[in-house]
């Protein structure tokens, strides 16, 4: 499904205080795409993406899934925040928090065990539905998190810095699971994150953020091939003519383009 | 009297050898040595207090202060001496010390369901907050034994008065530590939960009151002594029957001994409920250890 940015304004703060973060922006995800946002901090990436998720008011503008415009957490949607001690609930098992989740969609007992069964399998964590998330690692406890908006079946899924608090290593495996798991649920991904490298490695298309006030500076095509491979798409030379591109858009979004 | 600082009880940790990273955990064994040290350090005050009691008990020969070996004796004469179907504890005990704790978990009980979910109203609402916080922070100020006689006017002498006076005293506590509990609850975790589109109710259960529940724990754990402290003398004021009218009877006819046994037994019920309590504490909290693997 579509998640349509349309025209969609946000400032925060009232009156003399208010600062625009975001100007008039807008953006489409189409269907099953995977789509990269890539910017400097601070330049109101994560402000967009929960504008999204439904989780904030736009100051003016509409955002949309599909036809339908969206006024609060549409079903369908999911959200893996960046910080998953806090978005996890360490008070429950992996199991718990996975059939919260599942809480809105009314299943079965029987339907609920498998969805949730077959979620944890997809991330690699089969068998863990038993453990806390404090038990776990950091790179366990993101994939957690992706089984949790996994779990529900969703259409779209946003990923708001998933990987910022996982060492290299992890962060690598963590990428190709992403990958994958998106061709297996048949979701369409707004991927959120400050690494150069990794928006060009994920994306189908990159959507590079300026700061100040928060604008698209660019929307670049990503004409890798996949299946994507950690060494030898990032050896490929398209690769590495994207990279230095977006790398000069985020570091100086106000140059014209060196031919 | 204020206890002295008790001395340092372990030798501080030796620097680890191995590179910091891998934090050197002492073994299974070393622990529970180290336990029972501590506990033994704790002890060492009680006993003192102890061995003077029975000294000055047996010098003195007051009527008043026996020696701690013959209170002991009595507790054992009065409240234990049961046949193993009754697991040794004397008739009277089971008599006086249900009818005591039933009031108790009457009236805590009650406290405990309505300060929750007054709380969770108050932590929720910053509009019925500001209405009600003055007159919950009012009644929570009030020294609890006022509300005796007028727990007694409505009730008269009867089991419904101690309870009432139980609740009344401790469910203050938990109000308002309930509702601080839940005002403080983590927005992350709120903004998890509404983006998993969960029912109220599950919001409710299963994510703003277990995330609140160190400080809900924190506000039972303080009610319930106060409730124990009420149940006592709630009967020593008025009643026919239960543990602090045992000490009120024993009292006034001069059995100086009962009455020291009574205290006695009083003092053991609140520390069984209090470890109880910790216990139930520490397993309800323990992904409050939220360290664990994160650094890895
Ligand atoms: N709730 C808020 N109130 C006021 N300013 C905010 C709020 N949230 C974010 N901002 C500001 O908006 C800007 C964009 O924030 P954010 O969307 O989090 O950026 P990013 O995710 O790209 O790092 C930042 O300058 C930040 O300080
Ligand atoms: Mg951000």
């Amino acid at each position: 499904m579509n998640v349509v940015v349309d025209r969609v304004r946000k400032s925060y703060g009232r009156g003399a205080e208010a600062r625009e973060v975001l100007t008039e922006t807008s953006l489409t995800v189409r269907s099953q795409e995977f789509v990269s946002i890539v910017g400097p901090s601070g330049c109101g990436k994560s402000t967009l993406l929960m504008m999204m998720a439904g989780l904030l008011k736009p100051s003016s503008g509409e955002i949309r899934l599909g036809d339908e415009p969206v006024t609060g957490p549409p079903a369908g949607l999911s959200v893996v925040f960046q910080d998953y001690s806090r978005s996890l609930f360490p008070w429950m098992s992996v199991r718990r928090n996975l059939t919260t989740a599942l809480t809105a969609s009314r299943l079965g007992k029987e339907e609920q065990r498998s969805r949730v069964e077959h979620a944890l399998e997809s991330v690699g964590l089969a068998g863990k539905g038993e453990m806390y998330p404090w038990q776990m690692s950091g790179g366990m406890q993101q994939r957690v998190a992706i089984a949790r908006a996994l779990v529900t079946e969703p259409t779209v899924m946003l990923m708001d810095e998933p990987f910022a608090a996982v060492d290299a290593q992890t962060r690598a495996d963590l990428e190709d699971l992403v990958l994958r798991v998106r061709h297996e649920y048949d979701v369409t991904v707004a991927f959120v994150t400050h690494d150069i490298d990794e928006s060009v490695y994920m994306a189908d298309r990159i959507v590079v953020l300026a700061a100040n006030p928060g604008r698209i500076a660019a929307d670049l095509t990503v004409d890798l091939p996949r299946p994507r491979d950690q060494v030898e798409t990032k050896l490929d030379a398209r690769f590495a003519k994207l990279r230095s591109e977006v790398f000069r858009l985020v570091m100086r979004p106000d140059t014209p383009a060196s031919a | 009297m204020t206890s002295p600082t008790t001395p340092p009880l372990t030798p501080p940790l030796t620097p680890p050898l191995t590179p910091p990273l891998t934090r050197t955990r002492p073994g299974r064994a070393t622990t529970a040595l180290r336990r029972t040290a501590a506990g033994v350090g704790n002890l060492w005050l009680l006993a003192l207090v102890l061995v003077l009691w029975e000294v000055y008990g047996r010098v003195s020969e007051s009527l008043f202060v026996p020696p701690i070996s013959r209170i002991l004796e009595n507790f054992g004469d009065v409240w234990l001496g049961g046949p193993a179907s009754q697991l040794f504890l004397s008739d009277l005990f089971w008599s006086e010390v249900t009818t005591s704790l039933s009031r108790f978990a009457r009236g805590w009980g009650l406290a405990v369901v309505v300060g929750i979910a007054c709380g969770v109203v108050l932590g929720r609402s910053p509009v019925i907050a500001q209405m009600y916080g003055p007159v919950v922070r009012f009644f929570a100020a009030i020294p609890n034994t006022v509300l005796l006689p007028i727990a007694v006017q409505i009730f008269g002498v009867a089991s419904n008065m101690n309870v009432f006076l139980i609740f009344l005293g401790s469910v203050w506590v938990v109000m308002i530590n309930t509702a601080d509990g839940v005002a403080g609850v983590d927005p992350m975790w709120l903004r998890s939960a509404r983006s998993l589109r969960v029912p109220r109710w599950v919001l409710y259960a299963r994510v703003i009151v277990p995330a609140a529940a160190p400080q809900i724990l924190a506000g039972l754990r303080v009610s319930l002594g106060i409730g124990l402290i009420l149940m006592v003398i709630s009967e020593l004021y008025a009643t026919t029957e239960g543990l602090g009218f045992q000490i009120v009877v024993a009292q006034s006819s001069f059995r100086y001994l009962d009455m020291w046994s009574a205290f006695v037994l009083i003092g053991l019920i609140g520390i069984v409920l209090n470890l109880a309590f910790g216990r139930i504490e520490t397993r309800l909290l323990r992904w409050q250890r939220r360290t664990g693997l994160d650094a890895l």
